[in-house]
């Protein structure tokens, strides 16, 4: 079949204004670490440098616990509610006005497509800040009480793979709520929290009400561990989310979510229809690079339709285009960091080992940055490692079953439980499995979509807790 | 002072004040107009006096807007109407002048009134996307069903607007009912129609699509009773009809089943709770079996 080649498109990274160095966001001022520390963000595409950034030490984290505390005590709790949600209207506001150069920045330091930071990341930010600046003056109608409290300062360390959009799951329905937050962003990917701590100064946020502290695993911990916090909320791997678990199990004070790793089925029937349940695949696991805890990276195809799905599905793969992030019609960018490169190598290698075959479309990488092909594994058994680990990153493992109660059983034999896929055209046969699917959210006939009205958590080792909707108002209030 | 009449140096410019109709600005169709007074008696401007004709014609209107702006999303409507509040913000002085003027009002409380009114746009933009939430429910049947209740707007709802309160009063009935995706008509208050005529110009501007809320000035006791006949409308609010008509219209919006929001001693400088956006929502239930 002819390809027409596509010219190279790039946004213009002149809108992305980035400064040589960052400090923290405390008290509503940038200040430098006490200890001096900074760290690197690169860009993955590129290895790049892109700033130098402040490393939070224990002493940071402490001012900005105590910031948080002060303003929640001062200010942010004794504020009318709908003030503090014109608060939330007006951030949601400039991050619109400044959506593009936010996707930029969002891209050039996580590595995605700027077709998907501009068109997804950014716009739920903003949606996500306008949909909670409407709950702070409407708590009495959430369903928890007619006058439910808020808990106090909140602890927040988030991931790389949706940067700004996570930070937006924490501190918007945190503020609604009435809540101060402090919150750590991950250390490959500060930028659009900082951009982000401008914008609270834009929007003349009161001093405190958010902090900012940069930093890695040992700033987190540093975070989550403080006496200080009344509430904790993580997303990021199970392994890290358990270890937070065990210590807030010795603070019963502190008030925990956790939203955590998964690894969806993504269940297809032979009555589906094919096209639509591939590209419903293909956004499952190439979405981010793969970079999703809800990604669906264990595809479950039923017999009769195999051959037909796979045939499909590679000749889409080899249709994607991998490359600059900036370029607007990359659809695959950039793996993250080095160390997320070396752990999908690591376990597609173990995949190869452990006897599944492993396919990947013609494809050119880069020479510089971290880069990984789209790559889908057939003749996977449940017992392969690729089947049972979350990979995060664009892998994806093919299973098959033959019955609805294999499909159910298949999909269910994880330990985690964020998400799952179906498609097919039978209607009762989607809520059957739906009722059935051990899963926060299950994804009918679509797949990877997101919306602040509908809450996102999951069950079993995948966390708890929800985000969005009515139901993750609930993480940031005392009830 | 001088005996001598003098001009002023420069004239001031003042405003016509039309109906609004379908995103337009029309005079009445039937030429009418009538003077509208300061609350000392002072002429203000003559506004146009609606007829019959110009009341089915904004229900046309209406209609017409209803399919585009209840199938936008919650999201979409939630801003287009915080988008109304901040128009509203920027204008402050000039609405703090006409309810001023309007209703007598000292500088503070008109002060006090307009920034009621911004974000009274502001807290019904905040329901757009969460009476669902609030007003839904999965209703958990004896059987295998996969069975649910949303809200859906009535469709096109007639407002008599309050008599006393000429925009934060206005506001307060049509932003509840245009929130959910309703259509509107609205009957100004029929002494102090100017400010709801300057704030369909700030509409006119905003991302309010024509004809979703339509504003006619003139005799309640005259247009009223069109709108309450009116077959293409779903839902009246009988706010601002004197008592003696109230009955009437009432019984005139049987005939085809209108939901009929009665007069009520309303204060509203307070919070103005969910009675509202409710009167102009039905409830749709699917049922869907679940199976393999």
């Amino acid at each position: 079949m002819p390809r027409f080649d596509y010219a190279p498109a790039p946004e213009s990274r002149a809108i992305a204004h980035i400064k040589e160095s960052y400090g923290l966001f405390i008290n509503g001022e940038f200040t430098p670490s006490q200890d001096g520390g900074a760290f690197k963000t690169i860009s993955p595409a590129s290895e790049e440098v892109l700033a130098e950034v402040a490393e939070a030490s224990p002493a940071d984290v402490d001012r900005a616990v105590v910031a948080a505390r002060t303003a929640y005590e001062r200010t942010w709790s004794v504020l009318a509610p709908k003030e503090r949600g014109k608060y939330l209207f007006r951030i949601a506001r400039i991050i619109q006005e400044r959506s593009r150069e936010l996707a930029v920045l969002e891209s050039l330091d996580n590595g995605k497509p700027i077709r998907e930071s501009r068109d997804v990341d950014i716009p739920l930010v903003a949606a996500h800040f306008f949909y909670h600046a409407g709950w702070a003056d409407k708590l009495e109608y959430a369903g928890y009480g007619p006058a439910p409290r808020p808990l106090g300062v909140a602890g927040q360390v988030i991931p790389w793979n949706f940067p700004l959009l996570m930070l937006a799951w924490k501190i918007a329905p945190a503020l609604a709520c009435g809540n101060t937050v402090v919150l750590k962003p991950a250390e490959t990917t500060p930028l659009t929290a900082l951009a982000f701590a401008e914008i609270c100064q834009q929007a003349d946020l009161p001093p405190g009400v958010v902090n900012i502290v940069t930093g890695a695993g040992e700033t987190g911990r540093a975070l989550v561990t403080h006496p200080g916090i009344d509430k904790v909320a993580f997303t990021g791997s199970t392994e890290v989310g358990k270890e937070i678990a065990r210590d807030c199990a010795t603070q019963p004070h502190k008030k925990l979510t956790l939203e955590l790793g998964g690894k969806a089925a993504n269940i297809v029937f032979e009555d589906a229809p094919v096209d639509q349940a591939v590209e419903g695949i293909v956004n499952g696991i190439f979405f981010n690079q793969g970079h999703v805890c809800c990604a669906g990276s264990r595809l479950l195809v039923q017999e009769s339709v195999y051959e037909q799905v796979l045939a499909s599905l590679q000749r889409r793969l080899a249709t994607l285009r991998l490359g600059d992030p900036l370029d607007k019609n990359t659809d695959v960018g950039a793996i993250n960091s080095a160390a997320q490169l070396a752990k999908i190598r690591e376990l597609s290698e173990i995949g190869e080992a452990e006897g599944a075959q492993r396919w990947s479309p013609p494809c050119e990488l880069p020479v510089k940055g971290f880069w990984f092909p789209p790559t889908v594994f057939t003749g996977v058994s449940q017992a392969h490692r690729i089947a049972r680990e979350e990979i995060f990153g664009p892998v994806l493992s093919v299973l098959t079953f033959r019955t609805p109660a294999e499909a159910v059983e298949k999909a269910n034999n994880t330990p985690y439980g964020l998400s799952a896929g179906v498609w097919t055209d039978k209607g009762s046969r989607i809520l059957w499995m739906a009722s059935r699917l051990r899963a926060g959210v299950v994804w009918a006939n679509t797949f990877n979509k997101f919306d602040p009205t509908s809450p996102f958590g999951g069950y079993k080792e995948s966390g708890y807790g929800r985000e969005g909707g009515r139901h993750g108002l609930e993480a940031y209030l005392d009830v | 002072m001088s005996d001598t009449a003098t001009a002023p140096a420069r004239l001031a410019v003042r405003k016509t004040y039309k109906l609004y109709i379908g995103g337009a600005f029309p005079r009445s169709e039937s030429g009418r107009s009538y003077v509208v007074t300061d609350h000392k008696g002072g002429f203000l401007a003559n506004a146009a006096m609606a007829s019959r004709k110009d009341a089915r014609d904004a229900v046309v209107a209406a209609r017409k807007a209803f399919g585009g702006w209840s199938a936008a999303t919650a999201y979409n409507r939630g801003q287009v109407l915080y988008r109304v509040a901040e128009l509203l913000e920027g204008r402050r002085a000039q609405f703090i002048a006409e309810v001023r003027s309007a209703e007598g009002l000292g500088a503070r409380q008109a002060e006090a009134v307009v920034e009621e009114v911004i974000d009274r746009w502001v807290w019904y933009a905040g329901w757009a996307d969460k009476i669902a939430q609030v007003r839904g429910a999965a209703n958990p049947v004896a059987g295998p069903f996969f069975n649910f209740s949303t809200p859906e707007p009535t469709g096109v709802v007639a407002v008599v607007a309050p008599q006393d309160s000429s925009l934060l009063g206005f506001v307060s009935v049509v932003a509840p009912a245009v929130v959910t995706g309703n259509a509107v008509v609205a009957l100004a208050s029929e002494r102090a129609p100017l400010p709801a005529v300057s704030l369909s110009e700030v509409l006119a501007t905003s991302d309010v699509p024509g004809g979703v809320i339509n504003v006619l000035t003139g005799r309640t006791a005259e247009v009223a009773p069109w709108l309450a006949s009116h077959m293409d409308v779903n839902a009246l609010d009988l706010t601002g009809a004197p008592a003696g008509l109230a009955d009437e219209l009432a019984v005139a919006a049987a005939e085809n089943l209108k939901r009929v929001l009665r007069p009520a001693d309303e204060d509203w400088t307070q919070p103005p709770g969910l009675k509202r956006v409710l009167a102009y929502l039905e409830t749709k239930t699917v049922w869907h079996p679940s199976g393999i």
